[in-house]
């Protein structure tokens, strides 16, 4: 059965490595729905959070895939029951508007948007949450006179990471320890973090 | 073997007295250039034998070169692709990593099928490219082509280097992944103005631990464990090998490892010369065509062990029809491979250098008399309605299988034995005895026509010491026979056999089989091959009578220096048993 996965590769920070990533999907035809890349919190590796929609079968042999690149550290995949995920948007909307119209303030204190920046002629209000709620606040400010609308890609932390933080400084060693060489699927499908 | 082989500047190198793995000329410290950098690498890695063919972007590296001649020996070969294929052959043949040159833009693209092939293959090569200038990237400069993004799916690692001072740390580096994990082509592309460009040289040290790349996942005991339960608890286990036996260069230890269980075994075309032909263990070839016994028994055996193989759709046909009742013991240096086309229940991952002596440690001695006395039987069956008529055909015209046969006879199973592809690469596999490991050459999962020549080519510098016999259909010769001209300027010493059907020999079996014999152009006519080779200064014979075959082909392997052989076969002779595409293995058809 497809459904949404969130796919979470640690790699490190070369060229040319978004593209080989980038072609494991379109390889299979698989559409990445959402893709975010930035520096973790380790100087020197990227941290990728890549959206499908794929049936469980087909996610898992492609991580695998994508954890034996030479430059990826480690690739894992969640449900969305098994992670806590945000998108950010912006909205620019008339000052004007703003100031006219008192839904717009009702609105956007209820989907917890704040003002970045305030002009004369325009206002830029920032929120995050899911898809759908990100969504009803366009739809919504979209009847109201929005000027420009802009959405950041997922990013996402899973649940289960404990000692995660600890297991990819470790990377840095020379030797690292057992644990950071074995790879979690083996026998270990509930445990997502195990490695 | 008294070949000598002919280095650029002429100087006669005895091929079975290489010079050592020299010391490179710099010490360091020294100011060198980015070009001579390389040249270094290769030195420091033992390099000696490699191919290439220079062009304007790689001119540096080819000017760094003239200096080496002494100990390095470099293949000018006729086209690029040549060179990837020789680079291949010899990889293959000397279980080293292959080093082949080419320049920027069309040297590159004309590498890519050499590249994609090796990738499939799991074959360690280390390609270098020239690249136009830094400053010209992405200019549509002359010669410039996105190597780097052309081959990322087909290497397992590349790289592109602009700053001289980063090629002795990128080349370890190359090497390092070529050779370790699962090996594979390695790809670094380095730009003119980084091989012009002096540094003062660091020295070379070879690279030993990538942080993000782990070539080996870590042998969990309580899976040996239960490997060995489940294969000790079989009543027929069958084992399954693949190249990882070869790759891993754990040849003896799958020896002692079905030995002592008593394991029939089936290989892979990969996997075949890990075990010699006439073991008694050695039960045959796996998938569409090969033999009976192995494809009809892998749906009645209790326990499959595959050892270093990837259940490739040409190995298993329909997957929902594969091998339902048996319980799966799966090694493989590859966490991806486990699970991936067949669901193991048992994976023991690791180097099976290491993991098959723990796995033997634990077995049984065991012998399983009466279900490999199965496989001969099923063995007899196909010997009946297959083999026989195709070994000793009663028919006028001569068959690929009684060359194959006849060649046996004349190299004893000792020589290394390079196919192309198509039928006469099934019926070579099928037929072919084997003595010595790393002696079956060909292209196994990417099929590449025109591989055959050149690889020839480098299974010789691979293994300078031994016979080596390409196996040629007249298509595939077609397709790259340029490399004639690497043979007559190197006088390499090699035997190359065309077998011509005067047919796509494969193609046209498979229109007569499921297209109702609409034969769609693959009738295909060949020069005169005799004048051909003759205009290289190469020594040929044409034969189409059985009576010349052995005289011939004895002549052929006596002749000190190349000589190539056509036989011409039957136009219509069909490789079976078959498995037709989209069936299950046990619905393999005799005829």
């Amino acid at each position: 059965m497809k459904q949404e996965y969130t796919i979470t590769v640690y790699t490190e920070n070369h060229i040319g490595l978004l593209n080989r990533i980038a072609i494991m999907f379109s390889r299979r035809k698989i559409n990445i729905e959402s893709l975010n890349t930035s520096p973790s919190e380790v100087e020197g590796i990227h941290r990728f959070t890549i959206v499908i929609h794929e049936a469980e079968e087909v996610v898992k042999k492609l991580v695998r895939q994508i954890e034996k690149q030479v430059e990826v550290l480690k690739a894992y995949y969640n449900t969305n029951e098994e992670i806590v995920w945000q998108e950010l948007a912006l909205y620019k909307v008339s000052t004007d508007k703003v100031i006219e119209d008192v839904k717009v303030e009702r609105l956007l204190r209820k989907y917890g948007a704040r003002a970045v920046v305030i002009r004369k002629d325009y206002t830029v209000f920032e929120t995050s949450g899911h898809r759908e709620e990100i969504n009803n606040l366009t739809e919504v400010l979209g009847r109201l006179g929005l000027i420009e609308f802009v959405r950041s890609a997922r990013v996402a932390i899973i649940n289960d990471s404990k000692g995660f933080h600890e297991k990819l400084r470790e990377f840095e060693e020379e030797k690292p320890g057992e644990e950071i060489v074995e790879n979690e699927f083996l026998g270990k499908q509930d445990e997502v973090f195990s490695l | 073997m008294s070949d000598t082989l002919t280095t650029q500047k002429g100087t006669k190198i005895s091929s079975d007295k290489k010079p050592a793995p020299g010391k490179g000329r710099f010490a360091p410290g020294t100011e060198i250039s980015g070009a001579q950098a390389v040249v270094e690498a290769l030195v420091a890695e033992g390099v000696t034998d490699f191919f290439g063919y220079p062009g304007g972007a790689i001119m540096p590296i080819y000017d760094a070169l003239y200096d080496y001649s002494e100990i390095l020996n470099h293949v000018l070969v006729r086209h690029e692709q040549g060179g990837i294929h020789a680079a291949q052959g010899y990889a293959r043949t000397s279980g080293e990593v292959g080093v082949v040159f080419a320049t920027s833009g069309p040297g590159a693209t004309n590498m890519v099928t050499g590249l994609a092939d090796a990738q499939i293959d799991s074959t360690p090569l280390v390609c270098i490219t020239g690249q136009v200038f830094a400053s010209l990237l992405g200019t549509d400069a002359f010669q410039e082509t996105d190597v780097i993004n052309i081959t990322t799916p087909i290497t397992k690692w590349n790289y592109q280097v602009t700053d001289a001072a980063e090629i002795p740390a990128i080349l370890a580096k190359a090497f390092y992944i070529a050779r370790s994990g699962r090996p594979g082509p390695v790809l670094i592309d380095i730009t003119k103005n980084a091989q012009t460009q002096k540094f003062q040289y660091p020295g070379y040290k070879p690279c030993t631990h990538i942080r993000s790349y782990r070539p080996k996942p870590i042998i969990r005991k309580e899976y040996i464990t239960e490997a060995a339960a489940l294969i000790n608890a079989a009543e027929r286990p069958f084992v399954l090998f693949g190249q990882g036996v070869i790759l891993g260069k754990a040849e003896k230890e799958f020896k002692n490892f079905i030995e002592k269980g008593g394991l029939p075994a089936a290989w892979t075309v990969l996997g075949l010369s890990a075990l010699p032909t006439d073991h008694p263990l050695n039960v045959g070839m796996l998938g569409m065509h090969g033999n009976y016994g192995p494809n009809v028994l892998t749906n009645e055996c209790d326990v499959l062990i595959a050892v270093g193989m990837r259940f490739d759709d040409r190995v298993t046909g329909r997957l929902d029809k594969y091998a339902k009742q048996a319980k799966v013991v799966h090694l493989d240096i590859d966490p991806s491979e486990i699970d991936k086309n067949i669901k193991a229940t048992v994976p023991v991952w690791g180097d099976c250098k290491e993991t098959l002596p723990l796995l033997t440690a634990q077995l049984e001695k065991k012998e399983h008399t009466a279900w490999l006395q199965r496989f001969r039987d099923l063995g007899k069956e196909e010997e009946k309605v297959v083999i026989r008529e195709e070994l000793n055909p009663t028919g006028e015209v001569m068959s690929m299988g009684e060359v194959i046969k006849e060649l046996n006879e004349v190299t004893g199973g000792d020589a290394i034995m390079v196919t192309d592809v198509g039928q006469h690469q099934m019926v070579t596999c099928r037929y072919a005895k084997f003595n010595i490991s790393k002696s079956n050459v060909t292209s196994g999962g990417l099929g590449t026509m025109g591989f055959g020549l050149p690889a020839a080519i480098g299974a010789k510098y691979g293994a300078p010491g031994r016979e080596v016999v390409a196996i040629i259909g007249d298509g595939g010769f077609q397709m790259t026979l340029q490399e004639l001209g690497t043979i007559m300027q190197t006088g390499v010493n090699i035997k190359i056999v065309i077998l011509n059907n005067n047919f796509l020999g494969m193609v046209r079996q498979w229109q007569q089989l499921f297209n109702d014999r609409r034969y769609s152009f693959v009738s295909i006519t060949s020069p005169d091959f005799v004048a051909l080779a003759t205009a290289y200064g190469i020594k040929a014979k044409s034969i189409s009578k059985r009576e010349n075959l052995k005289d011939s082909l004895v002549e052929m392997i006596q002749h000190n220096g190349t000589y190539l052989l056509e036989i011409v076969v039957g136009k219509e002779n069909n490789v079976f048993p078959m498995v037709p595409q989209g069936c299950g293995v046990a619905e393999i058809r005799l005829q």
